[in-house]
């Protein structure tokens, strides 16, 4: 194994920054449309529970299933992967969010309400601020699962650690199946504790 | 002038079996302290917020200060009511100078401007400023933080203050002395009070004249000697032999 990451090392790190890239853009586009979504759901409670809702029935579609699905869209390659990724992270995220919303004191957005907040200034300034915990603690899951997803994501030529995994696997290469699978837990253990910091600092 | 204003106002919540208000007309003049008073569940609640438009009416109209409230944009209607609620309503991340600044901020008042009026607040309400302003709600007992949500609804010196319930979850004492207080300060003022309560001491106590509802009618309107002396059929009278029954046992130990 340890023989193996010195020859190849530079094949790895490569794989880790594909994977990383893969990861944050996911991630980047998925914070976008939730935020999106969210600001979207402010204004009917209807439409919050729907979009929820469908987001949970296409959340249960297993990922290999979905990017297989997708390929005749957008064909094989990291486009598709982040594009699965960002699917799957709505409902992580939205569902987080919005409960997070929800749960701020019934009292404390009446009086804000009350006082003339506009939908917005409610949000912005007195739901999002109380609801942090929830939205951080959505980001913390969506991240960790967008690592793990997007090893699967080398099934269609996506790259990454998962690509290594995938080789490692049809040539029974124990050592590429072990750095694959190490490495891509250990980026999502290290995300996850680095989001779990930030929270602590901000708290 | 007339404050406000309802005209045959309905309102009936989705899924209830009978109307939260049924035709209800009534008007209160500029300057008045009227209390609304009624057991749970009878309406008084929607009556207040029918008129900042957190609810809205199924029928009628109603008018603040001679103006429709439906025509007006519903935003500025709020910034110029005070609303006290029962739950108090402050705003946890933010500090009591911050609270109390609400509206100020919203209404982009300059800095100097919003802590001149922060400590102006504050020190009606009853708080020294430079001990209290930069606390938190939760460093704050139950009666002041109801002196900072006053002293929030009083911010941009609104022409009208609707109040629900709010001494309901303090102790009797504070609760007490929150309401003497408030007299003064309505007399000081000369500003309209709607005073939304079930406790029949306090509506008769706070109120220039009492609004009685019950099943979202209006059992009585009057002033509280004239409903002591002549007590509508009903409701109203079985209210106010409630009242008297607890004097009676208070009688007893003297």
């Amino acid at each position: 194994m340890i023989d193996y990451l010195v020859r190849y090392y530079d094949r790895l790190l490569a794989a880790l920054l594909e994977h990383l890239e893969i990861v944050l853009l996911a991630m980047l586009f998925s914070v976008v449309l939730a935020a999106l979504l969210t600001l979207l759901c402010q204004f009917s409670e209807r439409l919050s529970k729907l979009l929820v809702h469908l987001l949970s029935v296409v959340y249960s579609v297993p990922s290999l299933a979905m990017l297989a699905l997708m390929i005749p869209l957008t064909g094989l390659g990291t486009v598709t992967a982040v594009i699965v990724l960002v699917i799957y992270n709505q409902y992580l995220l939205l569902r987080n969010i919005l409960a997070g919303l929800d749960g701020v004191d019934r009292g404390v957005t009446e009086a804000a309400m009350g006082m003339g907040m506009t939908r917005l200034q409610l949000l912005w300034q007195i739901k999002l601020p109380l609801a942090k915990k929830a939205v951080v603690a959505g980001l913390r899951i969506a991240l960790v699962s967008t690592v793990s997803i997007a090893t699967i994501a080398a099934s269609i030529n996506a790259g990454g650690l998962g690509a290594i995994l995938f080789d490692g696997l049809r040539t029974m290469n124990t050592a590429k199946i072990l750095w694959g699978s190490l490495l891509s837990a250990a980026l999502a253990l290290g995300a996850d504790r680095l989001l779990a910091l930030a929270e602590r600092k901000s708290a | 002038m007339n404050a406000v204003t309802f005209q045959n106002v309905s309102k009936r919540f989705k899924g209830a079996g009978r109307s939260a208000l049924e035709n209800v007309s009534f008007t209160v003049e500029e300057g008045e302290f009227v209390t609304v008073l009624g057991p749970s569940g009878c309406g008084k609640t929607t009556l207040l917020k029918l008129i900042n438009r957190l609810y809205e009416p199924d029928s009628g109209q109603i008018l603040l200060f001679g103006e429709d409230t439906q025509g007006v944009d519903l935003v500025k209607v709020r910034r110029g009511i005070g609303y006290v609620i029962q739950q108090i309503g402050l705003f946890p991340h933010w500090t009591v100078a911050e609270n109390v600044a609400t509206v100020p901020k919203l209404l982009k008042w300059d800095r100097d401007r919003i802590r001149a009026r922060t400590d102006e607040l504050l020190r009606l309400v009853g708080l020294e400023p430079e001990e209290y302003k930069n606390r938190y709600p939760s460093q704050l007992s139950g009666g002041q933080q109801q002196r900072v949500g006053l002293a929030r609804a009083l911010a941009v010196d609104p022409k009208i203050m609707l109040m629900d319930e709010p001494f309901g979850a303090l102790d009797s004492i504070t609760r007490g002395k929150l309401q003497q207080e408030l007299l003064a300060l309505h007399r000081e003022t000369g500003k309209t009070f709607l005073f939304v309560t079930h406790d029949i001491e306090e509506a008769f106590l706070l109120g220039g004249r009492v609004l009685i509802l019950d099943g979202g009618k209006i059992a009585q309107f009057d002033t509280p000697e004239a409903i002591i002396r002549r007590p509508a059929e009903g409701f109203v009278r079985s209210l106010v032999e409630s009242a008297r029954e607890k004097g009676r046992f208070w009688e007893a130990y003297l």
